[in-house]
């Protein structure tokens, strides 16, 4: 495969339990070597999007390729060149780290077993933990042993389903490195998270709530996309302001940042007139490009009114 | 879905990983060779179908020879044992009715006398007979004996008073287990009882582990088939039924003396068939249930039926014809006539295949179950 191939290119992937549609037919390509954002609110399709990329789920409708191989006919060749990491921590715990890995490993078939076990442990700095039970593991080890199994048969693609919820900052930072060499020896990565400062280092994104999705581009896309103009306003007393501000139809949204306010909303004639009387002393006003967070906490609202 | 072999290294793969694991949990491996030795101390040692040395109160009128001949054949016969005389009847009903004895014998007034004119006289045996197998073999025993000890005394001028044989003679021959012991019934039908209990719980759990765990998830985002997976993870419980058989078998030798007149490599051959009925049970339930507890509370729900309908605890012929439908649907039942009949009655395949092939439809019938909830469980 070359780089800036497709390695994941569906369209309408859709997926049903049931009466209720959790994915309604979702478009996306992905490039080789990129490392994908997929974010959305809890319960918004992002897992069993994943699990229908990697062939754990058969989608109800839609059709596309997943690493050249068709998604509703070649699972089992799509499970052999991914690498899934699952949201709960999906491996043994009272098997140790090397036995873990010595099972993925052979589950895989993969070549020269042991060196490639070795291999893995002293590439994640878990060589001195080998002989300890998973299970007795912090958070961010697990988390480590979770990448090095998924990881263990070089897989052409990573699905990693919020692989750093409860992990701290230190070993998130780590953990995002990592993601970044492999992107750049050409693995392609599709990541979910709920953190904005991860979104913020995707080489492009997806934002997915209610099983659609919303918008996708790079981060200055997506934000462009939710269409928003904001307004900070700094001050004292700002609790004393949120209330009037959220009265006024214009304004979208109101969202305290520490000491300051973010005020937004899609209809800039409407915004500026909603806050010129509060233009006054003591508060200080100044337009400010909208973040990814506003564009999110934007887009998750209004794709709650549609559903209403 | 582009169909491919079953892969043997997959299946290895989770066969080593399932071995570690079932060493690592000791108390799991434990009871599964525990649960054997336990069962065959409280069955093998404990259970007895032919109860004797019964408490016996005696409320005797009459001191007379013949009073003392019964007396001293009932003790010979062993079933009862002469706990101390009664002086009333109100004391002999108490005793009767606080379980202080198993039987009293009433000796009438003129017992003696009334025997020498040849009046018939009554001896009264009253039983406790709330538990009918406590009292059954003594009481079939004492009609016997009765006659027997008579006999000896009743000669010289007094033969016209011995009890007369019948018009027939009368020939019992207890074929394949001639002093009745019952450790030759109970020790081989232990090897199905624990054999049934430990598979089906072990299975329906180490398969309920993996979903409740979401190691099920990973592993079937791998290439690992669900059918590889499944036999992967029955393998090393095979071996753990063949050494709890094992198990069963030397005690069955050395410690019970159990006759093991048929072939041995049969009976390892038809237990095979056993485990494997009994590991399919253990893995559709495992389909079922949602969490290891609901396949735990499954697996107690069949072993009940298993163990009372199937013959290895109340005979299978003194139960209604409906309760024998539900045990012929038993794989225990029919395992139970398998075993007993190869090592009691030297049995070969031809007589043991009526009871082979309920057991493969068993199988089939329950396969067929658990493949079709597997499938559904993944999506």
């Amino acid at each position: 495969m070359k780089r800036d191939e497709l390695v994941i290119d569906v369209e309408g992937v859709t997926k049903r339990f049931g009466t209720r549609t959790v994915v309604q037919g979702i478009n996306m390509q992905v490039r080789r070597g990129e490392i994908y954002g997929f974010l959305g609110p809890n319960g918004s399709g992002k897992t069993t999007f994943l699990r229908m990329l990697c062939g754990l789920l058969r989608p109800d409708g839609g059709h596309g390729h997943c690493l050249g191989f068709d998604i509703l006919t070649e699972a089992a060749a799509i499970k052999e060149r991914v690498g899934y990491m699952t949201q709960r921590f999906s491996y043994y715990a009272d098997l140790s780290l090397e036995e873990n890995l010595d099972f993925v490993a052979r589950i895989f078939g993969v070549p020269k077993r042991r060196e490639a076990v070795q291999q893995s442990l002293e590439k994640l700095g878990l060589g001195g933990r080998r002989k300890q039970l998973a299970g007795q593991l912090s958070g961010g080890w697990k988390q480590r042993l979770a990448l090095a199994a998924s990881l263990i048969h070089s897989p052409q693609l990573l699905l990693l389903d919020e692989p750093t919820a409860g992990v701290d900052p230190k070993a998130r930072r780590d953990f995002w490195s990592e993601l970044h060499q492999l992107a750049a020896d050409g693995m392609t990565v599709l990541i979910t998270t709920h953190y904005m400062d991860e979104a913020e280092r995707c080489h492009r994104l997806a934002y997915i709530s209610y099983g659609k999705l919303l918008a996708s581009g790079t981060v200055e896309d997506v934000v462009r996309q939710a269409g928003f103009e904001t307004w900070e306003v700094t001050g004292p007393e700002l609790n004393d302001l949120m209330p009037k501000l959220q009265a006024a139809a214009a304004i979208e949204q109101v969202v305290p940042f520490g000491r300051a306010m973010h005020v937004s909303g899609k209809d800039s004639a409407g915004l500026q007139a909603a806050i010129a009387p509060f233009q006054v002393d003591p508060y200080r006003w100044r337009p400010v490009p909208s973040s990814l967070e506003d564009a999110f906490i934007g887009l998750m609202g209004s794709s709650e009114d549609n559903f209403a | 879905m582009k169909l491919h072999a079953i892969s043997l290294r997959r299946i290895w793969a989770v066969f080593i990983k399932e071995f570690i694991q079932m060493r690592r949990d000791r108390l799991t491996f434990g009871m599964m060779v525990g649960i054997p030795l336990l069962q065959l101390t409280l069955f093998g040692f404990a259970i007895n179908s032919d109860p004797k040395h019964l408490p016996t109160a005696i409320l005797s009128a009459d001191h007379g020879p013949f009073a003392r001949t019964l007396i001293a054949a009932m003790r010979s016969s062993q079933y009862f044992h002469f706990t101390g005389v009664a002086p009333t009847e109100e004391e002999a009903d108490t005793l009767l009715k606080n379980g202080e004895v198993q039987f009293v014998l009433h000796i009438p007034e003129d017992f003696s006398r009334k025997l020498l004119r040849g009046e018939r006289p009554d001896l009264l045996v009253e039983a406790d007979a709330t538990d009918p197998a406590a009292t059954g073999p003594a009481l079939s025993a004492l009609a016997q004996l009765m006659d027997g000890a008579l006999r000896r005394d009743l000669h010289g001028p007094l033969a016209y008073l011995s009890p007369k044989p019948g018009p027939v003679q009368l020939v019992l021959h207890r074929r394949y287990n001639e002093e009745g012991i019952t450790q030759y019934n109970i020790v081989p039908g232990l090897m199905g009882v624990v054999l049934t209990m430990t598979m089906v719980v072990i299975t329906s759990l180490a398969i309920t582990r993996e979903s409740e765990r979401g190691t099920m998830e990973n592993l079937l985002s791998t290439p690992a088939r669900p059918s590889e997976v499944m036999i992967g993870k029955i393998l090393p419980y095979i071996a753990v039924g063949y050494i709890q058989a094992g198990l069963i078998l030397l005690a069955a030798h050395f410690l019970f003396h159990v006759p093991m007149l048929g072939s041995l490599v049969l009976l390892m051959t038809l237990i095979l068939v056993f485990i494997t009925a009994n590991l399919a049970l253990g893995i559709t339930f495992s389909t079922v249930a949602q969490n290891q507890l609901q396949a735990m509370q499954m697996s107690f729900f069949f072993f009940l039926p298993s163990i009372l309908l199937s013959g290895f605890m109340f005979p299978f012929r003194g139960m209604p014809e409906w309760a024998q439908w539900i045990g012929e649907v038993l794989p225990l039942t029919h395992f139970l006539r398998m075993v007993r009949g190869i090592l009691l009655k030297s049995n070969g395949m031809a007589e043991v295949w009526p009871n082979v092939w309920p057991i493969l439809v068993f199988i089939l019938v329950v396969m067929l179950v658990g493949i079709k909830r597997f499938r559904r469980t993944l999506d």
